[in-house]
């Protein structure tokens, strides 16, 4: 069995950010210097995120995903704020391999019918947003800002149902924590549903993704933080335009709660543990 | 002269990371549905995106089959890339029945394993290649245990056995993952995606591509 290691990388405003439970985002640098290297570190994939699309209500990462097909010869999943075809085809035009929605998709279902029909279902990822609340688990729109009533596990059975082809699923409890993910999301997911997903939030340690892998079968993981991490002192950001919070880039201070991982220590770890292979 | 390659155009998903990779490595390449352009250029790569009945749809709107038939004549490099390379072959069951270019003959089927319609194939696989054809022509890496990524849910399935340059495994399912006919290459994956091995190939076929331009000119 394959499992995919893929970078997210969070984009506000043409910079990487990061932030914790989806809040207070910190500039970290620029997202194509992030890219090349995790890329030249085997990455299995790279995802693309523009965390404020779809609060503005525009998608502004084609150019970014133009630039980074350059010399990035890995997948590329992007996504966030894409509303219509046209903007599906633009991303796809720039290089990318696969999109994701979140909004939109809860929007308006006939939506993710229309990709499908248009693209297939390959083409197509469901991003899913959770918070815990009450013992639920429920889903939130346009970044964690907005809440729903739409439970979880029906949402990516729906989805599903309608051919959406792998989904990726973020716990905002634990997103920016380095705290692990948490795994009774894993198990819901390994019972309930029989598409890939992906898991994002809460890397920190190897012990992280050993526990995810002893729950549950994801088809990858989705790492932040602890990428960006302990990457950040290897990037050289001088070429970089950065603007907006950018306090913690000035201090060149360490975030304690991550030690510095790199993605083939993560591949040695799990490969030594678990019968999952990774490409060469 | 340095030979320029085509990338058929069927208006729709990713052909830009194709063009990227042939940037990287040093071959020209233009983007277009236009015969009388493709006419003037080295060879043809058929891209990987969209359905079958669509792009064989496209192909036959801009009457493209007698150039793609043309090029194979003489026998200049055509190289399908996923849905690409399943359109060299007779037909696809892929939605409805489809004929295709059938310049190779077999079909392209479905993976047994996949009672639900939107389950396939994806991420990175090994590719277990065909030692009786020679690397330098199947463009495929000596090494062992090579992975490359793939998505797709249909694949070929060809007549004969002799053209399949590597074979993969999928939910213990083995098909035909690059096949190699005379000037007729293949790649079910996708090797714009495929990191250092997938930029390797598309080194190989540059140079295959500079010794047959330079074989022509003579």
């Amino acid at each position: 069995m394959y499992l995919r290691l893929i970078p997210k990388l969070d984009i506000k405003n043409e910079n990487l950010v990061k932030g914790i439970h989806l809040e207070g985002l910190r500039v970290l640098g620029n997202p194509r210097e992030f890219a090349l290297k995790y890329y030249e570190e085997g990455a299995d994939e790279i995802i693309y995120h523009d965390v404020v699309a779809s609060l503005y209500k525009r998608n502004n990462i084609s150019k970014l995903i133009e630039k980074t097909s350059e010399n990035i010869f890995i997948p590329l999943l992007a996504g966030g704020g894409i509303t219509n075809l046209a903007e599906v085809e633009k991303i796809l035009k720039s290089g990318a391999d696969r999109i994701f929605i979140n909004t939109a998709a809860i929007d308006n279902l006939k939506f993710i019918n229309e990709i499908v029909r248009n693209y297939g279902s390959s083409t197509i990822v469901l991003s899913v947003e959770v918070l815990k609340i009450n013992n639920k688990y429920l889903c939130r729109k346009d970044f964690g800002r907005e809440e729903t009533n739409i439970e979880l596990v029906s949402w990516i059975k729906e989805a599903e149902n309608l051919g959406v082809g792998e989904v990726l699923v973020t716990s905002i409890d634990t997103d920016g924590t380095g705290l692990g993910f948490d795994l009774k999301i894993g198990e819901l997911l390994s019972k309930n549903i029989y598409i890939p997903f992906i898991l994002n939030g809460g890397f920190s340690k190897l012990s992280h993704f050993s526990d995810v892998l002893n729950s549950c079968s994801p088809a990858g993981f989705a790492i932040g933080s602890m990428l960006h991490y302990s990457y950040m002192s290897k990037i050289n950001l001088i070429n970089s335009k950065i603007d907006g919070n950018t306090n913690f880039l000035k201090k060149n201070i360490k975030y304690s709660n991550f030690n510095s991982i790199t993605i083939s220590d993560i591949k040695n770890h799990i490969s030594k543990k678990f019968n999952y292979k990774f490409r060469n | 002269m340095k030979p320029i390659i085509s990338i058929i155009d069927y208006k729709m998903g990713n052909l830009f990371s194709v063009q990227c990779a042939l940037n990287y490595v040093g071959i020209k390449s233009i983007i277009t549905d236009d015969a009388e352009l493709i006419k003037k250029t080295d060879g043809i790569i058929l891209p990987g995106v969209g359905a079958f009945s669509e792009a064989m749809k496209r192909i036959k709107q801009k009457k493209l089959e007698n150039i793609i038939k043309e090029f194979n004549d003489k026998k200049k490099t055509i190289l399908g890339i996923c849905l690409g390379m399943q359109l060299l072959f007779e037909k696809s069951f892929e939605n409805n029945e489809t004929q295709g270019l059938s310049l190779l003959s077999g079909e392209v089927i479905k993976f047994n394993q996949q009672k639900d319609k939107n389950s396939f194939n994806v991420g990175w696989r090994e590719i277990s290649i065909n030692k009786n054809l020679k690397h330098e022509s199947t463009l495929l890496s000596e090494k062992k245990n090579t992975s490359m990524y793939f998505i797709h849910s249909y694949f070929v399935s060809p007549k004969n056995e002799n053209i399949v340059s590597s074979k993969s495994e999928f939910e213990k399912e083995i098909f035909t993952s690059s096949i190699k006919s005379d000037n007729i290459l293949g790649f079910q994956f996708h090797p714009e995606k495929s990191a250092t091995e997938g930029i390797e190939i598309y080194k190989r076929l540059k140079k295959n591509l500079e010794k047959s331009k330079n074989e022509n000119l003579l």
